[in-house]
């Protein structure tokens, strides 16, 4: 282009003035240009950031309006329904809210939408950190960071979803202050000191609020610029493809491709909540009234995030111990509201370190795995999620119940059974398709692929024409590293020192054998050339059929077999004589 | 925009920056990079959705001001919707969505759509950096004389590890024990409910006479103590002990109950509180005496002592015991005999 225009100037005196005072040009100097890969499934983590953008400014606007008071106050707003009916300060300005200021219920619902999305998009992205090993090293910490985060965002948006103080959230509350309760030793005291007392008290109303609109949106905003420093330093990930290797990263610069993508991508998603926060209805609190603690209504449901555990509760056998007519242990509540989730966020937080520990693995790794070539942890994952599932629709039984025609107790029974046994299934069979899918990778790299053009030899053989596979597949395919098991350890050395760490190393064998013994193995660049020069020999012999078809001429078969041109009449010719007719 | 170039040769520009274009990667080029009309119309394209998208700002502005925010009007799929949140949502969700359309159009069709590659720098500093770090902290940690001074040293960590206890100890008056300093198992053992108190329905309040309640009746009850209580309290801490269900059935059904009588003529009074995590329990089937908790489905059987058939909870609805006073309306006998709602450490 030409001259700088005024606007240029500007910004280039802008960046000046800026630069002498903080040194940001040193910054810009190397990052304006920073190469950031793209993949589809990259979005994920954006999709949680900018919903959580959106969250807080929403959140910003509901707290102008929203008060976190329990003092009864009778409803005077424009809902008619609810007019002169006693509630709290809390729900009532909730119904103020969504009915009496413009926009309100708008802000409301994008609000609670971009909740779920937030959440759903933490969980999505980080089922592809997972299946892709992108959380091996060096990227533990900020793996770890992700399911504090998620944790997190479950508190926010429990948190949150408790406030307008309504008759299903207060519900969802007193289940709540039953949970606490149950804990052992200091679970009584712990509920009198978060409720003020006895349920619902007076105070935890706003408690709950500093809670949900300091404490937690403070700790995820710090952790959510933590995880993006670290995405920033570490370069992002990258799937395999051609000139990809773990020493670079390939991808479009962050300007202008990059940030017209990922700021275009924010508004999208902005747009998209803000307009199924106008159009589709979330949390009517109107329909379900104020808070009673001895009211209910049938078939109340939590937000989707707390189905898992509300199912967990659902489907707990109701065991309860009493230590010597003194004390209660509350197993049925224990078991699936505190251990269990303590588990699954434990395990979650420590699988990459286990991973390593097992593989003996410390390479660095920046180019993604493909699940199929990891099956044992692909297995792993897809195991953790059919166990979610299961208790998920545990947290559905009463709408299964009823849409189906079941018993509540044969779904429960089901399902009491199905948590132990359908998972370990479904790693099995998720690990033989992996397996699967590796022999397949190894096959096409070999022999390419299969066209499905049969071709007959003129002595009679039919064979199918193989193709060579593209070379973005084949870089794909490739990618794959070949892990071998660990050696099993020696029980003394040559010395005949005993090896004090045997145990140890040897499960450490057992495992690692679990994880890659079965692994097919890439083909050798022998093989692949034998391979390649058999598809080329096919090719040579299915040319005459090329040259027939890109020929002007027809040419015919005799018996199936293959005339050489030369013969017949060429295609105009053809062509005429059929019109003619 | 007037000039396109073909991006395919990214040339000295990049390289000069660090990047290389990937190697063996056939890229093909897009119509917008060979076609200047199509360029051309990528531009309007672009343009007309930040247009759109400014005028829907615009109609944002005039539907807050115009919009009566009672309105309701009636839009096909949708139904009977709140007018102003409709259109509110609709103009400001299209006017955002359409900003990142035109950008993302715009990095797709006219900036450059050839990957660039970057190399990874290990992530570990040099070995310098590592001895330099290293020197630097055994300078500090001589200077300070930390590992000389040992009174200091083991003074400072104690001064440390108390630091936190007034943070913590603060929480403690989160609660604080009402008069006579009961304890929090106390205070959940016992209810409103004593000898004589008359049980009233819930919301009407009025005073139940045995005969008012048919054969397989249910009722949602409260002490009629309760409204002055909640009035001087400014809470509902009461009612979510005290809050009860009456059932009535053919006195022959009743197969046991939690103290002999307990019962009037058939007359059974149990807490409406779930004895699993505490979810008020309303769902009767009379046929079978069942009481369903919709909840988490724990099922209580009122006919047998109120004990559990099924679900999750482990201990038996706490049944209180009824008769009628002398005017012949339904009181309570006494307050339950095990503490209502769910279990905790101290109940035994």
């Amino acid at each position: 282009m030409s001259e700088a225009s005024p606007i240029e100037k500007a910004g280039g005196g802008v960046a000046t003035y800026v630069d002498q005072r903080t040194g940001s040009n040193k910054f810009l100097s190397k990052n304006l240009g920073k190469v950031f890969p793209d993949h589809w499934s990259f979005m994920l983590g954006e999709i949680a950031l900018y919903s959580f953008i959106v969250i807080l400014i929403t959140g910003t606007f509901l707290t102008f309006f929203y008060k976190p008071s329990m003092i009864e106050v009778v409803y005077d707003g424009s809902y008619v329904p609810l007019k002169g009916i006693a509630m709290s300060e809390a729900y009532a300005s909730s119904l103020d809210i969504s009915f009496d200021i413009r926009g309100g219920l708008l802000l409301r619902q994008m609000h609670h939408w971009a909740a779920l999305i937030f959440i759903a998009a933490m969980a999505v992205h980080m089922f592809r950190v997972f299946f892709t090993g992108a959380f091996r090293k060096p990227r533990e910490f900020n793996w770890l960071i992700g399911v504090v985060l998620v944790t997190l965002g479950l508190v926010a948006g429990f948190s949150g979803y408790s406030l307008p103080d309504d008759l299903l959230s207060g519900t969802g509350l007193q289940i709540t202050r039953g949970i606490a309760q149950a804990v052992p030793i200091v679970g009584t005291w712990a509920t009198f000191l978060l409720f003020d007392g006895q349920f619902p008290g007076n105070d935890f109303i706003s408690r709950l609020y500093s809670v949900h609109i300091l404490l937690v949106p403070g700790l995820i905003l710090a952790l959510v610029t933590v995880h993006l420093m670290l995405v920033w330093t570490q370069k992002h990930t990258q799937f395999p493809g051609p000139g990809r290797t773990n020493e670079n990263v390939v991808g479009y610069p962050l300007l202008p491709v990059y940030m017209a993508k990922a700021g275009g991508f924010f508004f999208i998603v902005f747009g998209i909540i803000a307009l199924i926060g106008g159009l589709v209805t979330i949390n009517p609190i109107w329909i379900f009234g104020p808070f009673s603690p001895d009211q209910v209504s049938a078939g109340s449901q939590p937000d989707w995030y707390m189905g898992f555990l509300d199912g967990a509760l659902r489907i707990m056998p109701n065991w309860e111990t009493n230590l010597f007519d003194w004390w209660t242990i509350s197993w049925n509540i224990l078991i699936p509201a505190v251990i269990l989730p303590g588990i699954l966020f434990t395990g979650l937080a420590l699988y990459p370190f286990i991973e390593a520990w097992v593989t003996g693995d410390k390479k660095e790794h920046h180019l993604l795995d493909r699940p199929r070539n990891n099956p044992t942890r692909t297995g792993f994952g897809i195991m953790a999620i059919t166990f979610y599932g299961l208790l998920w629709i545990g947290g559905g039984n009463d709408v299964i119940a009823t849409t189906f025609d079941l018993t509540i107790n044969s779904i429960t029974w089901f399902l009491r059974i199905a948590i132990f046994v359908i998972p370990p299934i479904s790693f099995v069979v998720t690990r033989r398709i992996c397996l699967g899918l590796q022999r397949r990778d190894r096959d096409k790299l070999l022999h390419g692929y299969e066209t499905g053009r049969v071709l007959r030899l003129p002595h009679g053989e039919f064979i199918e024409v193989h193709e060579p596979i593209s070379i973005k597949e084949k870089a794909v395919i490739m990618s794959k590293t070949d892990i071998a098991p660990l050696p099993a350890p020696e029980r003394s050395d040559a010395a005949g020192v005993r090896n004090k760490r045997y145990l140890l190393e040897n499960i450490q064998h057992k495992l690692s054998g679990f994880f890659y013994a079965q692994n097919v193995s890439k083909p050798s660049d022998a093989e692949i050339e034998a391979g390649e020069h058999h598809v080329a020999h096919e090719a040579a012999l299915e040319a005459p059929l090329h040259a027939y078809e890109d020929a002007d001429q027809i040419n015919t078969f005799h018996g199936g077999v293959l005339h050489h041109p030369g013969m017949p009449e060429t295609n105009a010719e053809q062509i005429a004589g059929r019109s003619q007719h | 925009m007037s000039d396109v170039t073909p991006h395919d040769s990214h040339g000295s520009e990049p390289e000069r920056l660090g990047y290389s274009p990937v190697a063996d990667v056939p890229h093909a080029l897009r119509v917008t990079d060979t076609d200047p009309k199509a360029a051309r119309r990528a531009e309007r394209q672009v343009a007309t959705m930040f247009l759109l998208s400014m005028l829907l700002t615009v109609a944002f502005v005039v539907a807050y001001i115009a919009i009566d925010k009672t309105s309701i009007i009636y839009v096909p799929v949708f139904g009977d919707v709140g007018a102003s949140t409709f259109v509110l949502g609709l103009t400001l969700g299209a006017a955002i969505f359409l900003i990142g359309a035109g950008a993302i159009q715009w990095a797709k069709k006219l900036m450059p759509d050839v990957e660039v590659v970057q190399d990874r720098h290990e992530l570990a500093s040099p070995a310098s950096a590592d001895e330099e770090a290293l020197a630097n902290y055994e300078r500090g940690k001589s200077e300070s004389g930390f590992a000389r001074y040992k009174l200091i040293r083991r003074t400072l960590i104690g001064a440390m590890a108390l630091f936190p206890i007034p943070l913590v100890l603060m929480l403690r008056d989160l609660w604080t024990a009402p008069a006579g300093s009961p304890s929090p198992a106390d205070l959940l053992s016992v209810t409103l409910w004593h000898d004589g108190l008359r049980i009233v329905t819930d919301p009407s309040h009025m005073p139940i006479r045995p005969e008012d309640l048919p054969v397989g009746g249910l009722v949602s009850a409260i002490p009629e103590d309760l409204e002055e209580v909640q009035e001087l309290e400014q809470n509902m801490n009461a009612r979510t002990k005290a809050a009860i269900i009456l059932v009535r059935m053919d006195p022959s059904d009743i197969r046991a109950q939690q103290g002999d009588g307990w019962d009037y003529q058939g007359i059974v009074a149990y807490s409406k509180i779930c004895t699993h995590v505490g979810c008020p329990i309303a769902l009767y089937e009379q046929r079978t005496h069942h009481l369903l908790c919709p909840c988490h489905q724990s099922t209580f059987d009122l006919a047998d002592a109120g004990n559990v058939v099924f679900g999750p909870a482990a201990r038996r609805m706490p049944q209180l015991p009824i008769g009628v006073d002398e005017e012949g309306f339904l009181v309570a006998r006494s307050d339950f005999a095990e503490p209502v709602g769910p279990s905790f450490w101290e109940r035994g």
